[in-house]
């Protein structure tokens, strides 16, 4: 899978699912600060990428994932 | 003693989502009674229910709010944000003084199967999402409005079978009543959805008039057959009458009396003693008798026995004065955990209107009925008292007067 599908499947449903501004979607946002994702948000944020990409997003792996861009590059090296 | 009075109320139900349509249908007399086909095919003896249309709350509220609210929650909303606008009431002032939160709810069935089939699917509860722990807990209701409106004070939920709403109101009244709270949104919730009612259905509760929906639910006649399940939401404001007065609030009417028991005896089955004792108590407590009720809002609900006890406990107090009486699940089916709550404002809107809604379908009484001066169509009435009867499953009891303030 290309980045680029990776980035714009992510960015749609943290547009649409989880209701975030497509104006604060920067490679460079902090998860947390920048798009006020909590840790509620974050359990459905799991489901998501559980039924768009196919794996199980596992928390101690998400400690060093802090930027959204982190965030695709996570997805990019579970899916290939 | 402090009087506690009604400064707002909101209605979501089958009979209109708002005061104003509600008032016009229960003038009008209008069923809000069909079918719901998905109950046949999960297996329903009948799929007669109240129709309540789901709220469309995307832009209203923000999405941390819309996960977590269960249908319910999203009647008790709606209902709540009326009864707010009704009372002069703000967010500002919510954020600066302290407002409880009381509301009859005993179920959140939809959010609870919907989680475990989730469950059962993936065999990871993590795929349930983040929002069903608070849709499936019996005070969904009350934890989410209190977050919603960034409430204070008592927040709590009142479970009580189908006196839920009911006694809500009534420890509302004792809460504002005792100077521990000026101000208590209460209510009642009832979620509508088919995965919410199978059990209910599956004990033979349910009238089976499937053929003729807006005939089904009956109360008080011979050819009643079963009730037909309900709900929605309401809400009402209670405040301490000099708080209101001090605010400039309108003041709807004032929660005169409140009343209990317990009949101590059967799970399912009513008692016109236990029932009695309960409207016995609210009259008392209100300071008036009998004979000074203008108007009853029966619990009756449309079964053989509930309404045959309570017609007799009714026949016992009230017979010599010829108090009307109806019951409004006649229209709206019964609106269980919601009911208490609803019939207080079906009632208030007939107070403040001048009229009685119909106990529709009360074509041929039967042998306790007939004793009862039943309302089988709309009538022209001033209405300065009630009375208003919730009962429900283990024997709880409950009964409101309400007394308009001239």
């Amino acid at each position: 899978m290309q980045r680029e599908e990776v980035i714009k499947t992510v960015n749609h449903f943290l547009v649409e699912e989880i209701e975030i501004e497509e104006d604060l979607l920067k490679e460079d946002a902090l998860l947390k600060e920048n798009l006020g994702i909590d840790s509620l948000d974050f359990v459905d944020i799991v489901v998501i990428v559980e039924k768009n990409f196919g794996f199980k997003i596992k928390p101690e792996e998400m400690k060093e994932v802090k930027t959204l861009g982190q965030f695709y590059d996570y997805i990019m090296g579970k899916v290939n | 003693m402090r009087r506690v009075v009604i400064t707002g109320m909101g209605i979501y139900s089958c009979l209109g989502k708002n005061l104003e349509e509600v008032t016009q249908s229960l003038y009008a007399g209008k069923s809000g009674i069909g079918i719901d086909p998905m109950r046949k095919e999960y297996g329903y003896r009948s799929a007669l229910t109240g129709i309540v249309e789901r709220p469309v709350l995307k832009g209203v509220l923000d999405r941390r709010s819309r996960v977590c609210l269960a249908e319910e929650g999203e009647y008790a909303y709606m209902a709540t944000a009326e009864a707010l606008r009704k009372a002069g009431v703000e967010m500002d002032y919510l954020e600066k003084n302290e407002v409880g939160v009381l509301f009859g709810n005993d179920s959140s069935a939809k959010a609870v199967i919907e989680a475990h089939t989730t469950a059962m699917e993936y065999k990871d509860t993590q795929m349930m999402g983040s929002g069903a722990i608070f849709q499936s807990m019996n005070s969904t209701v009350t934890m989410n409005l209190s977050t919603i409106f960034k409430l204070r004070g008592i927040n709590m939920t009142i479970s009580a079978a189908c006196a839920s709403g009911s006694h809500a109101i009534g420890l509302g009244l004792m809460f504002i009543r005792n100077g521990l709270q000026d101000m208590v949104i209460c209510g009642g919730a009832q979620e509508t959805h088919y995965l919410s009612m199978g059990s209910f259905d599956g004990i033979g509760a349910f009238s089976i008039r499937e053929n003729e929906p807006t005939k089904a639910s009956r109360p008080f006649d011979r050819d009643r057959d079963g009730l037909v399940p309900g709900g929605g939401a309401a809400a009402v404001i209670l405040e301490d009458y000099d708080h209101a007065v001090m605010r400039g609030a309108p003041i709807i009417a004032e929660v005169a009396g409140y009343g209990f028991s317990s009949n101590g005896a059967n799970i399912s089955q009513p008692s016109d003693l236990g029932s009695s004792i309960a409207m016995e108590r609210a009259l008392n407590d209100a300071g008036v008798s009998a004979q000074d009720i203008d108007y009853i809002n029966a619990h009756a609900t449309s079964t053989l026995q509930g309404d045959a006890f309570e017609a007799m406990a009714l026949d016992h107090l009230f017979s010599p004065y010829r108090t009307p009486v109806s019951s409004t699940k006649s229209m709206t089916g019964h609106e269980c955990w919601m009911a208490g709550a609803s019939e207080i404002v079906y009632s208030n809107l007939m107070m403040l209107n001048s009229f009685i809604a119909p106990n529709l379908n009360f074509e041929n009484p039967d042998e306790y009925s007939k004793n009862l001066n039943i309302v089988p169509k709309t009538i022209e009435k001033n209405i300065n008292l009630y009375l208003s009867n919730s009962f429900g499953f283990g024997g709880t009891n409950s009964a409101l007067v309400i007394k308009k303030i001239l």
